[in-house]
């Protein structure tokens, strides 16, 4: 995402908020996901057992990531796969072209991957003259449109039936205008088709990285993502560094966390694990697989011993599922690469708790993605600790632009709330006059403005609890 | 309402009013009180109480939530149990002091503290096991549990269990009834349009359900979804479930 | 320093610290069924996304794939011939109707045909997972990766006896966990998607059917 964008949270969600037809799609979209996940979950006592196991893992592989890492170097490489370090997206993007550029490609098809959209990848490289085109049918359908997914499982969550219609009805050569999904699918399916067996290259993200047997283990049910990685002679997969799981064995709860949490399925339609390219007597495969490692500020979050918590995330999606922010107003309106609770967890983290002061505190903290998340990421103390870090730096902080989204005003306001509160006689006296002068208070107040838009003045009791109890001889003690 | 077993000493509780009680619902609080009374419980009032540090802690502000925190826990001395008819406020004592208090002096006893907290109908149903009579006319209800009873306090089951005790109360569930209705204490002034957004929902669901009064666990909640009805002009009113239930168990 | 050094050097300075919690596999391992019963699950879970299954014996299997090919009208059977069931489908083949092709050199010899002049393809797998569905296959030289894959439909050769309880246990059993080819994967139905408007549709990129040729 460019730099230069500016970004003012609270008009994108207003304007999303104003969209009758966005929040229909998304609310439908949402409950549809909530029911099929409640539906794979049945028995509680299950899903406990089985999300502590998921936590207890991806806790476990992030105390030991950097010799996990050099682990799954070592494997990799033993397997015949070249293994890339980047710390920045620019550098990820720079790597990505050399090995594209090295080998003449100059159009290659890509399995969804969340990395290469932080990256910015598929812009970067059509300013190189490299044709990358989506095969994921979401991502294939806004990389018409020109749009950023909305939902890191879901990327067309947002668009209906006849959107898709027209835009594939005007993009594609010779398509006609239909509204069959099953028409649509098939018309993007010889397209890619097409793609596939012409590209000289295949892009794919990764689900999860075993350490110990050098796999990358790829989810989806498509078939998109084993065209991409098995028929081009070029495959280039990208990972975010906390994606490396130790065992095998421990990706089997993981997968079945991911494809329940995600989408409500027992099971994907495949489970792709990729140990190498083209082996010894294999007719097919690729000749080259590369794996390019990502830092892009994860390392910099793996500092705090509890934010490290945020590269526990499996990208299952869940969190924004049930989040009723996220419901109303869409991925868009977040102006990032990931949306969502994970998304304002991440985002600030990753470009500056200044820049991004707002994600953190556009939530209610409900609880609700917490309480979903396979990992047991505690999503809602995290939105607390970073909205502390945006306005207070303490001393040591590893946290990027900490405190720089202090206002002083605020610092006065908790000030004087936390005096009078420490001070009964002070709180007595500020109850008393509430009580007794609230009705005087005009409904357009500062502060009290915002909540007086919609709703009724609250009504000041005439005495306060306190006065009350001891009128009646409730003992005081 | 049956008396105590003979034998066993009264039992004692510290009553917490939470703010948002003491300012806007005093007759909910009272209810309450009146409920633990009716329940054989010798109420105590502690002097001084006067927030929890919530809505400073939800908003980074950790060292005025401290020292507010504090404050409160002082007033807590006895082993004695901690009532309080809001399951944020609760929450905020159960969940979160332990974690304000982390590393600190005093996070054992913020630790010892949390397992004597509980919201109000969890401890009528749970430690009470508080029977009631219903002396009202036939009504239909809906019941907002309020995300932090839910899901810091584990409560949604307490309230609905008294209301399934009062034979003439028909309680019709919400549609979305886990989902938050937008209150969120500084958020609601915060992200104003998603708080109303989310607000404008929940009423529309308590309509939806027929129902003549909205309960709730919480003020905060309270004040949010009843504030959206008022200001909307139909719909059913809302009530704290503490007043609810002490009116239909209490001939005026 | 390069990147690698980098990225390392910051990930060590963290100094994680504290003891791994303890991971309980047993919400997992507790799943055990008897083989009736795997049998049925496997199907349960993978008729549930439309995954066809023909049942046959362990000598007549090549017979009911024969007829499966010639009722539904399919021109071409794409196959690796070195296996022993390959052998076995091979030396069932009646001599005219549907052409049984081989797939037993690189496919840049043959990409164009492979893509558009194969009806079908048939592939044995290695078993079956109870719990959710789905089969375990490893592709290799005797069976390339493409076969399974390119074909709009996928025959594939399932022994009962060779269905785990779960993904776990075929993972262990398998000794994937000590090591694994250069590909493996499981399969549980015909490739579908999910994206426009959330309405379930099959055959996007992968085989539009998925035929499993149960033997007992």
């Amino acid at each position: 995402m460019p730099a230069e964008m500016e970004i003012d949270f609270l008009a994108s969600s207003t304007r999303a908020l104003g969209d009758p037809q966005l929040r229909r799609n998304f609310r439908r979209a949402m409950d549809g996901l909530l029911a099929k996940r409640a539906a794979v979950f049945p028995d509680p006592a299950e899903w406990t057992r089985l999300r502590a196991l998921g936590g207890a893992i991806r806790a476990k592989n992030l105390l030991k990531l950097p010799e996990l890492l050099e682990q799954l170097e070592r494997s990799l490489t033993k397997n015949g796969i070249t293994v890339h370090w980047a710390r920045t997206t620019a550098q990820a993007n720079r790597k990505v072209l050399e090995l594209l550029r090295a080998r003449g490609v100059t159009a290659l098809v890509k399995g969804k991957s969340m990395v290469s959209e932080e990256m910015g990848l598929n812009h970067f490289l059509q300013e190189h003259g490299i044709e990358s085109l989506e095969s994921d049918l979401g991502e294939y359908i806004i990389q018409l449109d020109g749009e950023m997914p909305s939902h890191i499982i879901m990327p067309a969550i947002h668009k209906n039936k006849d959107q898709i219609a027209r835009t594939f009805s005007q993009k594609i050569k010779d398509a006609k205008y239909t509204e069959e999904v099953d028409e649509l699918t098939a018309m993007a399916r010889a397209v890619l088709r097409r793609k596939f067996f012409e590209a000289g290259a295949g892009l794919s993200g990764v689900n999860f990285a075993v350490a110990e047997t050098g796999t990358l283990c790829l989810v989806e049910n498509e078939g998109n993502g084993r065209m991409s990685t098995h028929v081009p002679p070029l495959h280039i997969a990208l990972m975010g560094l906390e994606k490396v799981v130790e065992s095998l064995e421990e990706v089997a709860p993981l997968y079945s966390l991911l494809t329940r949490s995600a989408t409500g399925q027992a099971i994907s339609t495949y489970f792709n694990l990729i140990s190498g390219p083209r082996a010894g007597g294999e007719q097919d495969g690729p000749r080259e697989v590369h794996l390019v490692i990502l830092d892009n500020g994860r390392a910099r979050i793996f500092q705090d011993p509890e934010l490290r918590a945020t590269l526990a995330c499996i990208r299952c999606g869940a969190c924004m599922n049930h989040c009723p922010v996220y419901t109303r107003i869409g991925g868009h309106a977040y102006e990032a690469v990931y949306p969502g609770p994970i998304g304002s967890i991440l985002t600030p983290q990753v470009e500056g708790v200044g820049l991004r002061h707002e994600l953190p505190h556009a939530s209610s903290l409900c609880g609700a993605c917490a309480e979903v998340c396979p990992v047991q990421i505690p999503i809602t103390h995290l939105l607390i600790r970073l909205r502390r870090e945006a306005s207070h730096r303490t001393a040591g902080t590893t946290v990027l632009e900490a405190g720089e989204a202090r206002s002083r005003l605020e610092d006065l306001a908790w000030s004087v709330w936390g005096w009078v509160l420490s001070h009964p006689a002070a709180y007595r006296l500020s109850a008393w006059c509430a009580t007794r002068f609230w009705r005087l208070l005009p409904e357009g107040a500062p502060v009290l403005a915002a909540w007086t838009r919609s709703r009724a003045k609250p009504r000041a009791a005439g005495q306060s609890l306190q006065e009350r109890a001891r009128a009646k001889g409730v003992p005081h003690v | 309402m049956a008396p105590r077993e003979g034998g066993c000493p009264v039992r004692e509780v510290y009553f917490y009013a939470t703010c948002l009680v003491d300012l806007f619902f005093p007759d909910a609080g009272m209810a309450g009180i009146e409920l633990l009374q009716s329940g054989g419980v010798r109420v105590v009032f502690p002097r001084g109480q006067t927030c929890c540090g919530q809505p400073a802690f939800n908003c980074g502000y950790w060292e005025e939530a401290r020292a507010v925190a504090l404050r409160q826990m002082a007033l807590f001395p006895r082993d004695l149990p901690v009532v309080l008819p809001s399951g944020s406020c609760a929450g905020m004592m159960k969940v979160h002091w332990p974690e304000l208090f982390h590393g600190q002096p005093e996070e054992a006893r913020a630790r010892a503290l949390a397992g004597r907290v509980f919201e109000l109908t969890q401890f009528l149903v749970d430690e009470l096991d508080l029977k009631l009579e219903d002396l009202g006319e036939p009504v239909r209800v809906t019941l907002h549990p309020s995300c932090h009873a839910q899901r810091d306090q584990g409560v949604l089951d307490q309230p609905k269990a008294l209301l399934r005790q009062l034979a003439n109360v028909e309680l019709a569930p919400l549609a979305r009834e886990r989902e938050c209705c937008g209150f969120g204490g500084a958020f609601a002034v915060r992200e104003p349009g998603l708080s109303e957004a989310m607000a404008g929902d929940k009423a529309e669901d308590a309509r939806a359900t027929g129902a003549a009064l909205v309960l709730s666990t919480d003020g905060g909640c309270l004040m949010n979804i009843g504030g959206t009805l008022e200001k909307q002009g139909f719909g059913p009113a809302a009530q704290h479930i503490a007043q609810f239930l002490w009116e239909r168990t209490h001939a005026r | 320093m390069s990147e690698r050094d980098a990225i390392l050097a910051e990930l060590r300075a963290a100094r994680p610290e504290g003891e791994a919690p303890a991971r309980d596999f047993a919400v997992i391992e507790e799943k055990r069924w008897d083989p009736a019963e795997r049998t049925a699950r496997l199907m349960r879970g993978m008729s549930a996304v439309k995954t066809e299954f023909l049942e046959a014996g362990p000598s007549d299997w090549p017979r009911a794939v024969v007829d499966f090919v010639r009722r539904e009208r399919l021109d071409s059977l794409l196959y690796g011939p070195a296996t022993a069931e390959g052998r076995a489908l091979a030396a069932a083949w009646p001599g005219e109707g549907p052409r049984l092709a081989p797939y037993d050199r690189p496919v840049e010899t043959f990409k164009r045909e492979l893509f558009d002049g194969i009806a079908a393809g048939f592939t044995t797998t290695l078993g079956g997972i109870a719990e959710t569905g789905g089969l375990l296959l490893a592709p290799g030289p005797a069976e390339p990766r493409l076969l399974s894959l390119v074909p709009p439909v996928h025959l594939a050769l399932l022994r009962a006896d060779r269905i785990f309880d779960t993904l776990l246990q075929a993972f262990r059993e398998l000794g994937w966990n000590r090591g694994l080819p250069a590909n493996a994967l499981v399969i549980s139905g015909p490739s579908k998607t999910a994206d426009i408007e959330q309405t379930l549709a099959y055959g996007v990129h992968g085989p539009k059917r998925l035929i499993v040729v149960l033997v007992r």
